[in-house]
């Protein structure tokens, strides 16, 4: 029953996400990109974490992608070729030894300890039980409040770095 | 409830749902038409029907008859997919909202409700933020400086509006502690959360109204400035979809005001279904009362308003809130 869903799922974030680099109109790939973050929203609902399902719907493809679009619409971006057609020998380089590197990479996760076997604390009985939602507020005021605190300050100074950048 | 009358019973609630949707959105239009001209001591619409009854079918005809342009210079993918994406949302998010108590009908218990999920009012504001796409899409892809600007506006209403939105609400979660709509209309049964939350209430209100586009908020269609603004190269149906959204997002947002604050279905004596539609029907006249009434803000006003004023007392609202809870 799970693979009815996780497969279509699946081939669409694949699909909308090779779009992306493919399209070559930026209003598209942007696009495309809510799509992969719609398929990633419904692989959420699967692993049933609907709290960061929902969540991602809404930052991602709700607020982050829209000011991604505000942009492109604003500065009109041209119809240029996608990087991947110019003739650009050392970035064409640096690019295929980041992807092997990531293939690699993954082989190794994937092939190893960090994937299969081993198992949190939190079975999904569990989770079910107390709600994800509740399960995240607790821990993100317990057991994770320093990192959490931290993001926060992060993304403050973000904000305050723009507005002194916009005002001079 | 066994599979199969589980799913007949769904599917006759999303009918019944979606049917009464379509038919209060083409009435919607009438109310509002009939309702301002009051305002204005003028008749409104007669001619079609008794007091102009039939208007809105007559208009839906009208519509669909009519030629459906699309600019040469459009983006025609985008510019035919974009009013469906502003449609989608506005009548999927309906879907999480109660609208009566658990009743039993041939020795079922139904709920009220076409889903009850845990994460109800989150869901809700994650269809409502994806509403804003065939806005600014539809404002893009019809290739016009007057829909572009149009669109871009609504999109930076729509975000920075979205942020006090969400933030009023945080005060009712706590004081229901879930995230359901279920839950949150049982959480009133003592008081009505508007008595708890008067701040909290007036902030949602301001938002919803700002989030819908509607006036003294309907700048991404200011007609003195943007001609129309993201609709004004939209003919026939396909304006008429993007009509049918606002009027759709209309509903659903009264229908979470009355949920959240309003106590939802609860009343005494008549039944629940009743009082969930008079008080949906009253915050939507409220809504057209304040079109009648107040004039559009200017675009720099609406902004300062949003992010120096509301921002700042919904956050407000929430500290005064959680120091409540935590003491009570």
């Amino acid at each position: 029953m799970e693979w009815l869903f996780f497969i279509p799922l699946a081939v669409l974030a694949l699909a909308t996400a090779v779009l992306v680099i493919l399209l070559r109109n930026p209003i598209y790939c942007a696009l495309a990109l809510v799509g992969t973050f719609f398929a990633l929203s419904g692989l959420y609902l699967l692993l049933q974490a609907e709290f960061v399902a929902v969540v991602q719907v809404i930052i991602y493809a709700g607020a982050i992608m829209v000011l991604f679009l505000f942009v492109i619409m604003l500065l009109d971006v041209g119809h240029e070729p996608p990087p991947w057609l110019r003739q650009d020998r050392p970035k064409l380089v640096l690019g295929l030894g980041l992807v092997a590197l990531l293939v690699l990479e993954l082989a190794v996760a994937i092939g190893s300890w960090i994937a299969p076997g081993i198992r949190g604390p939190y079975t999904s009985d569990y989770i079910n039980a107390v709600g994800n939602t509740q399960l995240i507020g607790r821990l993100l005021f317990t057991e994770f409040l320093i990192p959490f605190e931290i993001t926060s300050i992060i993304l403050l100074i973000a904000i305050v770095g723009a507005m002194v950048l916009a005002r001079r | 409830m066994p599979g199969p009358a589980f799913f007949v019973v769904m599917l006759a609630k999303i009918a019944v749902v979606f049917g009464l949707m379509l038919l209060s959105v083409a009435y919607l239009t009438w109310l509002e038409r009939k309702v301002i001209s009051d305002f204005q001591v003028r008749l409104g619409p007669m001619r079609v029907g008794p007091h102009g009854l039939l208007q809105p079918i007559a208009d839906g005809i009208k519509l669909m008859f009519k030629e459906d342009i699309i600019p040469q210079a459009a983006d025609r993918t985008i510019y035919v997919l974009a009013p469906t994406l502003a449609l989608i949302p506005a009548f999927i998010s309906f879907a999480v909202i109660p609208f009566g108590d658990r009743v039993r009908l041939f020795g079922q218990s139904i709920d009220m409700v076409i889903s009850d999920v845990n994460i109800g009012l989150l869901y809700l504001f994650g269809v409502a933020s994806l509403g804003v796409y065939g806005i600014v899409l539809g404002g893009w892809a019809s290739n016009n400086k007057y829909a572009l600007l149009g669109g871009l506006r609504s999109a930076a209403q729509m975000i920075s509006y979205e942020l006090s939105m969400g933030l009023s609400v945080v005060g009712v979660l706590m004081l229901s502690q879930s995230l359901s709509l279920v839950r949150i209309v049982g959480a009133q049964s003592k008081a009505w959360f508007i008595l708890l939350q008067p701040i909290g209430f007036l902030i949602f209100l301001i938002c919803a109204i700002a989030e819908t586009n509607r006036a003294p908020f309907d700048l991404p269609e200011a007609e003195t400035e943007l001609v129309a603004g993201f609709h004004v190269e939209y003919s026939s149906m396909k304006f008429a979809m993007y009509f049918m959204a606002e009027y759709a997002n209309m509903i659903t947002v009264a229908a979470l005001a009355t949920t959240l604050f309003l106590g939802g279905w609860r009343g005494p004596f008549l039944p629940p279904v009743v009082w969930f539609l008079a008080k949906l029907y009253l915050v939507i006249f409220l809504f057209i009362w304040l079109r009648a009434t107040l004039p559009r803000f200017r675009y720099d006003q609406l902004m300062q308003f949003g992010w120096k004023v509301l921002l700042p007392l919904a956050l407000a609202n929430i500290v005064i809130t959680a120091a409540f809870v935590a003491l009570r």
